[in-house]
This record gives C-alpha cells, sequence and structure tokens, in this order.
C-alpha cells in the first residue's frame, strides 16, 4: 500500500472539561477521498484546525509526507503542501474573484515581496489564477467584486484558491454547504475528478456527496473515531447506526 | 475609478497652483502655509500605508515624524556648533545637507518600525492602539529627559538645510523639493497598492487567516507595510523640521500621532489621494478658524465628530460618490 | 541609600499606582463590556478636577469638591455616552479612537475656554494635611497615605459591585455574551450608560484627588490616559484584576525607577552622567516593563488567550 500523504496519530485536545479530540488517528491515501463525518459538536472543526495548523494538539502529531508537521504553523503547512478550504467563506470581499485567486497563486509562488511591477501584469501568476477559475466555473466573473457573488459562487471561488495552490493534499471543510441540489452535484462530479490530481480529506453533513464520493470513510463522534471504513462497511456498521446514522433517520 | 483618478490629479495641481499663484503674487507665508500642507499630507500618506492598506491603526506615528524631526536636529546640531557627532568610536561632523538627512531620517524611522511593529503586532485591535499609543509617550518622555539636545526645549537650527543645485531658504524652491517628494511618495504608493505585495497586504487586512492558508505571513507583510509606512512618515518629519528650522518633544506627542489619523480619515482612508486632500483642509482649516477664535479645536472636534457619525470615506469619499453619480 | 527611603518610594509608588488604577478600571470595564476603546477618559479625569477646584474655590470643602467631582464626571460621562459613544458600540476601533480623540479636542479647548489658560490650584485639606509617623519611626504624609486607602477602597468596592451585586451578574453576562443579556429583558442601553458613568466617576474622582498634590490644568488627563492604557495591556483587557496588578506594577516601576536607576548608574560611572542616563532609562522603563510583558504573554496577564 502506498505510503499515506497524511495521517495523524492520536490527536488529543481539552478546553476545560471538554475533550473535543480523544486520541484521532486516521490517514488519507493518494488518489483517496476520505470523508469525515459526525454529528454536530463531534469535533470536526478542531480536528480541521490541528491538522491546518490553527490549533496546537495537546498530544498526538501531523505527519504530511512522511514529514511531521506538528511544530508548523498554518502559513508553513500551506508551503508544504496542504490546501485548505473554509467552511464559511474566507475570501477578502472587498477584492474582486480574480485578485483572490491571484492571491493563492502568489502564496504558491513563494514570492511576495514584490513591490512594484503591477500584480495583476504577472503573467504566470495571472494565467494559473485564470486557470482554476476557468475549472470552478467563475471565468465570467473575474472582476467581479467578492462581495457580490452569489453564496454558491463563493463557495466555488473557495475552491478555485485551493486549486492555485497545487495543493499535494486538499482539506475541504463542508464544500456543499449552503449549495443548492444541483450545485451540489455539479460540486461531486468536480471532486470525483480532483481526487486525481491530489487526496482529499472531506469533512461534510451531506450524506449523499459523502456516499457518491468518499472510498473511505470516518466516525467521528464526542471526538472519537468510532468507525472507519469503506461506504458499505459504515452503513452496515450497527455502532455507527447507533452513535448517529440512526438519529439522521 | 476614472473620476478618482482625475481627482487625484486635481488636488495637485491645484496645491502646485496655490504655490505659483503665491510666488507671482509675492506672498511668502502662503507658500510657506502651503508647504506645511503638503508636509503633513506627506506624513498622512506615510501612515496610509499601515492604516488604509493595511489596516493597522497606530496611534504612534509621531515617533517616526519625530524620529525624522530630530535626525534633522541633530545632524545639524553638531554643524552648528562644531561639535563632533560621537558614535561609539565612530566620530563625524553631522550634516546640513538634505539627501544625506532624509536618508538618515527614513533608516532611523524604519529601524523604529521594526522594533515597534515587532512588539505591537504580536497583537490586534485595540491592544495594538493602545501599544503604539504607549510608545509615542516613551519617545516623547525620552526626548524631554535628553538635554544634549535641548530636552523640553528643543532645538533650534538657524539655517536651513542645503539641496544640491537649490537655494532652500526661497520658500518657493523649498515648497518645490516637499512637492515633489510628495508627488514621488503618491506614485510609489500607487504601485505599492496594485504590487504583489499590495495585493497580499489587502487581503491580510480583510481575511488573515485566508493570507496564513495560501502559505503566507501576514505578521511580516503587515510588518513591512508598518516599516515602510513608518520611514516615509519619517522623511516628512525631517522636512516638517526643515520648515520650521526647529524641532522639539512635541514632534512625538500624542496630539500629532491623533491628528495624523485625522488627516487620514477627513480625506478618506485606503485612497491614495485622500490623505493629501484631508492634510490641505486641516492646514485650511487651522488657518481660517484659528483666525477667528483661539478655539478652533473646539470646532475641529464638532466637524471630526460629524464626519465619523454620518460621512464615512472622508471628503474624498463624499466627492468621488457624488462624481460617479453624476457620471 | 536608606531603609526608609526606600519605603517611603514604594509608598509613593504605590500611591501612584492606585490612582492609575482608578483610570484603568474604567477603561477596562468600558472595553470588557462594550468593546469601546475610550480616549475621551482623560478628559473626565481633567473634568473631575476642574469641577472639584471650582467648587472648592467657592465653598472651601473639600468633601463638597469630591462629591462634585464625582458628580460632573458621571454626568459628563452619563451625557458623553447619550450623545455620541453609544452610535460607536457597533463601530470598528478607528471611528471610536476618532469620535473619542474628537471629544478630547472639546472637552480640552472648551475647559480651557471656560477656565483660561492658567493651572488652578487645589489644596489638601486641613484634616489630612502633615506627616504621620508609621511603625519604624517613618514620616509621611497622611494625605498619600488616605489616597492608598482610598484606591483600595474603590477596588474593593469594584469587586464588590461585579461579584455580588445585581448590577454586576448583569456585566459578567454582559462581557462573554451581549445578546443573551438583551436576552435576559435587561435594558442593555441604560446598564451601558450607568457603566459609562460609573467608570467617568473614577476617573473624575481621580483627577481631584491628584488635583491636590499637582496643579489642575487642561491636557493634565491624557498623560495619566496613556499610562492606564499602558496598565491595562500589561494586566490585559477587560479584566479587572489585571487592571488593579497592572497599575501597582507600572506606579512601583515608575517612581522606583526614577529614584533608583540613577543610583544604579553611579555604580558604573561618573555622577552626572549617570543622573542624565538613568533618568532617561527611567523615562523609559514602564514601556520596556510593558514590551516584556508583550513577548511574555501578548495578551497580558490576566487577558484571555487570543
Amino acid at each position: 500500500m502506498a505510503d499515506p500523504v497524511l495521517s495523524t496519530d492520536g490527536l488529543t485536545k481539552r478546553f476545560g472539561a471538554l475533550t473535543a479530540s480523544d486520541g484521532i488517528s486516521l490517514d488519507v491515501r493518494p488518489g483517496e477521498i476520505h470523508a469525515v463525518i459526525g454529528p454536530n459538536g463531534a469535533g470536526k472543526s478542531t480536528l480541521i484546525h490541528q491538522i491546518c495548523g490553527g490549533l496546537r494538539p495537546d498530544h498526538g502529531r501531523v505527519h504530511l509526507l512522511g514529514q511531521d508537521v506538528t511544530a508548523l504553523n498554518t502559513a508553513a503547512r500551506a508551503r508544504a503542501g496542504l490546501g485548505r478550504t473554509f467552511q464559511i467563506s474566507a475570501l477578502a470581499m472587498e477584492d474582486s474573484v480574480l485578485q483572490n485567486a491571484m492571491l493563492g497563486a502568489l502564496g504558491r509562488s513563494g514570492r511576495p515581496w514584490r513591490f512594484f511591477g503591477r500584480a495583476l501584469g504577472d503573467a504566470d501568476l495571472r494565467a494559473r489564477a485564470e486557470d482554476c477559475l476557468a475549472r470552478v466555473g467563475l471565468a465570467d466573473h473575474l472582476h467581479a467584486r467578492t462581495a457580490t457573488l452569489s453564496h454558491g459562487q463563493r463557495r466555488q471561488l473557495e475552491v478555485a484558491v485551493a486549486l492555485t495552490l497545487e495543493p499535494r493534499i486538499f482539506i475541504m471543510d463542508e464544500p456543499m454547504a449552503g449549495l443548492g441540489s444541483d450545485g451540489s452535484a455539479k460540486l461531486t462530479r468536480f471532486l470525483d475528478r480532483l481526487r486525481e490530481e491530489a487526496p482529499i480529506l472531506l469533512v461534510e453533513h451531506d450524506m449523499d456527496a459523502v456516499f457518491a464520493l468518499a472510498d473511505r470513510v470516518s466516525v467521528l463522534v464526542y471526538g472519537r473515531v468510532i468507525a472507519t471504513g469503506t461506504v458499505a462497511e459504515i452503513r452496515s456498521s450497527a455502532e455507527v447506526r447507533e452513535a448517529y446514522l440512526g438519529e439522521e433517520g | 475609478m476614472i473620476a478618482e483618478r482625475w481627482l487625484n490629479l486635481a488636488v495637485l495641481a491645484g496645491l502646485l497652483g496655490v504655490a505659483v499663484w503665491a510666488r507671482i503674487a509675492d506672498q511668502p507665508f502662503t507658500i510657506t502655509l502651503t508647504t506645511r500642507a503638503v508636509i503633513l499630507a506627506l506624513a498622512a500618506v506615510g501612515l496610509n500605508i499601515a492604516l488604509g492598506l493595511g489596516g493597522l491603526v497606530s496611534l504612534g506615528h509621531a515617533v517616526f515624524f519625530g524620529l525624522g524631526g530630530y535626525a534633522m536636529g541633530i545632524l545639524a546640531f553638531h554643524v552648528q556648533t562644531y561639535t563632533p557627532l560621537e558614535i561609539g568610536p565612530i566620530s563625524i561632523a553631522g550634516s546640513t545637507s538634505m539627501p544625506v538627512i532624509w536618508l538618515t531620517a527614513i533608516a532611523l524611522s524604519s529601524l523604529a518600525a521594526l522594533g515597534i511593529g515587532l512588539l505591537s503586532l504580536r497583537t490586534s485591535g485595540a491592544y495594538f492602539i493602545m501599544i503604539t499609543l504607549a510608545f509615542g509617550q516613551m519617545f516623547y518622555y525620552f526626548a524631554i529627559s535628553w538635554n544634549r539636545y535641548g530636552g523640553e526645549d528643543g532645538l533650534s537650527i538657524y539655517v536651513r538645510n542645503g539641496f544640491p543645485g537649490l537655494n532652500t531658504l526661497i520658500p518657493f524652491q523649498f515648497f518645490g523639493i516637499c512637492f515633489a517628494l510628495l508627488c514621488l511618495v503618491l506614485l510609489i504608493g500607487d504601485r505599492l497598492a496594485r504590487s504583489p505585495f499590495g495585493l497580499a497586504l489587502n487581503a491580510a487586512r480583510q481575511v488573515p487567516v485566508r493570507v496564513e492558508t495560501v502559505g503566507l505571513s501576514p505578521f511580516r507583510l503587515k510588518l513591512v507595510a508598518f516599516v515602510i509606512s513608518g520611514a516615509v512618515t519619517g522623511l516628512a518629519g525631517a522636512l516638517f523640521a526643515d520648515l520650521n528650522r526647529f524641532v522639539s518633544p512635541t514632534m512625538f506627542s500624542w496630539q500629532l500621532s491623533g491628528e495624523l489619523i485625522v488627516l487620514v480619515i477627513l480625506g478618506g482612508v485606503g485612497r491614495l489621494i485622500g490623505p493629501v486632500v484631508g492634510a490641505v483642509l486641516f492646514v485650511a482649516l487651522e488657518h481660517l478658524l484659528g483666525g477667528l477664535t483661539d478655539h478652533w479645536h473646539v470646532f475641529l472636534g464638532l466637524i471630526l465628530l460629524v464626519i465619523v457619525l454620518f460621512a464615512r470615506g472622508g471628503i474624498v469619499g463624499l466627492l468621488s460618490r457624488r462624481r460617479l453619480g453624476d457620471g | 541609600m536608606s531603609a526608609i527611603l526606600i519605603i517611603e518610594q514604594i509608598l509613593n509608588g504605590l500611591q501612584f499606582g492606585v490612582m492609575l488604577f482608578l483610570m484603568a478600571a474604567g477603561l477596562t470595564l468600558i472595553f470588557g463590556v462594550m468593546g469601546l476603546i475610550n480616549l475621551a477618559h482623560g478628559s473626565f479625569y481633567m473634568v473631575g478636577a476642574f469641577a472639584a477646584a471650582a467648587v472648592a474655590g467657592v465653598t472651601g470643602s473639600f468633601l463638597l469638591a469630591l462629591i462634585a467631582a464625582l458628580i460632573v464626571a458621571a454626568l459628563a460621562g452619563a451625557m458623553v455616552e447619550m450623545v455620541v459613544i453609544r452610535r460607536l458600540y457597533a463601530s470598528d476601533h478607528l471611528d471610536q479612537v476618532l469620535a473619542t480623540f474628537a471629544l478630547i479636542l472639546i472637552f480640552s479647548e472648551g475647559t480651557r475656554w471656560i477656565f483660561g489658560s492658567f493651572p488652578l490650584y487645589l489644596n489638601t485639606p486641613a484634616t489630612l494635611s502633615g506627616p504621620v509617623t508609621l511603625p519604624g519611626g517613618i514620616q509621611y504624609p497622611l494625605y498619600r497615605l488616605a489616597l492608598i486607602a482610598v484606591g483600595l477602597a474603590v477596588w474593593g468596592g469594584l469587586w464588590w459591585l461585579i461579584e455580588r451585586t445585581r448590577i454586576g451578574i448583569q456585566i459578567r453576562a454582559g462581557e462573554n455574551d451581549r445578546e443573551m443579556i438583551a436576552a435576559l429583558g435587561i435594558d442593555i442601553s441604560r446598564l451601558y450608560t450607568l457603566i459609562f458613568a460609573l467608570g467617568a466617576a473614577l476617573a473624575g474622582l481621580a483627577g481631584a484627588l491628584v488635583g491636590t498634590i499637582q496643579s489642575v490644568q487642561v491636557g493634565m488627563g491624557e498623560p495619566v490616559l496613556i499610562l492606564a492604557f499602558v496598565c491595562i495591556v500589561i494586566g490585559g483587557i477587560g479584566s479587572i484584576k489585571g487592571a488593579f496588578i497592572g497599575a501597582i506594577l507600572v506606579g512601583l516601576t515608575s517612581t522606583l525607577g526614577g529614584i533608583f536607576l540613577p543610583e544604579l548608574f553611579k555604580v558604573f560611572t561618573d555622577p552626572a552622567t549617570a543622573q542624565a542616563a538613568g533618568a532617561s532609562l527611567a523615562s523609559m522603563s514602564i514601556y520596556i516593563l510593558m514590551s516584556l510583558v508583550l513577548i511574555w504573554r501578548p495578551t497580558g496577564l490576566f487577558g484571555a488567550r487570543a
């Protein structure tokens, strides 16, 4: 079996009496979509924060491409190959769509310390940004102010910014949130192809999408991974049913 | 956007026009007043790089203004008194050359901005405001206690420093120097805002968390912006000292830091020409209201309150909005 | 250097510290509950001092002067809150800075308009003037001792107010969740006016009390305001305990630094240079203290972790 691109080893994080992550170990292998599901308050956001560098775990390690990145900050992990999308769009609302994508391309280039010359005039960066925007279907909105985009378009832009980073792995925090059924279906088809570029750790509430996409699913309840397996295995797990799926009907 | 570019040019042409008119009409006081507005504008344009682009509400920019002033004061003082300036083992005669003074002012204020930025950018929001304000006060008290260079009374420099090929004692020529520097800095500011660095800084102001996740450090971006900002304000301080031929601790005062922010806001934050409009307006108010009553600060305060509560975007915001509405 | 001098200076530092606390407490309460950074807090300090000086001038009574300082500063605070400040709670810090800077201009120049540019003087009340003998034979001014007592009493009173009263419950609720206290049916705008007036009254009290040691003049408030900012940056914004510890630290550092740093420098260099260098360094000592705290804990000693 190929070495995992990303692995967590016993991640534990406590906030006072609450144990938000309780010894979470999971990995993401090349070419796969690994979904993390769980009820609200299961600790999915805390897990993502620890993987991406916003939170230090109390115990446990995070490995990316075989390298221990636990001590690295968010920016360093991004440079090491993490491409993250946010649950609530984190975009520069005053700027244009193109400028937001250019920011990602600029981060990927690692050369932000240029004080002259127009950013939008940099052919390499611009080509990369426009290409990624075209791939998510925003080619016609390059110069729209981000604040004027619809909710769905902002979700697309989130994905486009992550694409510009050419990451070794995508960490996607509820990319389907707030999308209609059309939008979800489109994004599902897109992610299905995207896994060939880089594997995806997908935190998602939309069960249709998860069951359609995931190679493996981990179920997170009260900060613990209670089961990891294929969609079929998870569907048939009595423990999962009891802890989670049963509640959803 | 086009309307705003014309507005930029109109403001600069207006400033130049007033000075040329005053030159022809032989009104040296008006030239000095215009020069004062230009120098304050330069200081405020510097502040706006931190405030408008970086979103850093610095209430301590008087530090850089003051350092620029004292760079001029100290270098010229040693020439004036024929005493060498000794820094450790090095002994220099001082300088009365503007370019040398400017570079010293820029170097000193950049260094101070680096130190203050490294400390204060560890925090944000209200902490940042209070900390920059506190560092301003530190320099103020330090200048007061530094008797070697006049302490509370400050330093008078009797002859304005020189610039190769010009007679800086002629008000119009000194105005020309200041005006050229302002135009140069505006041009640089414009390029900066559109540059890759400006793009990243702009995003760091709005969504720092996004900037981190593309692998850039908002801290470093803001720190560099703060240093550039401090350097420009420092340059303005050196010019201001040369205009008055005098430096004193009041150049470090919290009032001055506050007034610099007022200049930026009066004109319109985040707009290139905003601080220039603000400075012109401020000097005009100071001159006109100050001529009517000693207590003109009361009215300045009221005007400021009205702008903050009812006219976000400042004067340029009002003007360019109306223009956009027209067209 | 004698032990007596050291104890005297420690007491001076404490006295300075508790007066800073009176300022810092209001600032930190207002920031903690309303999220407002108030530059005009120094104006209430000045207003209190002027009110006290004016009333003392007419009546000759120090007690009436203090009461006047409290009332006038509280009224000024309530009025400012209702006319200007309440429009700023939802604004960003930049707007708050500007509006309260504008208030400083109005208050300072307005006071100069009414009272003129000459400083006024407040006399120490007869019953509190003169020195007392402390255990160990130390002679110390009774008035300064009284200031320390007042500062400690205010600290105790604030603790009682916040921990033991209904208003305190509302204040603590407001610090945690603004929407919740509205949901509880508490009249939030009245609560805010009350807190703002309370903070202003404490600042006014400090101004009147310190006004007898120094002169009463326009612009007296802002240097104290900035020191109070240093106190709450050190202690952590929003924390009364932090404001107190910060204020005592700043008071002691400032006072002791001014005395001992020149002495310390005399060990290394000649007296004149030592005096100058020591004085310069002493003027920077509290800012160096603040810097060290910032390096160690950016959100202050008792501030919420970011």
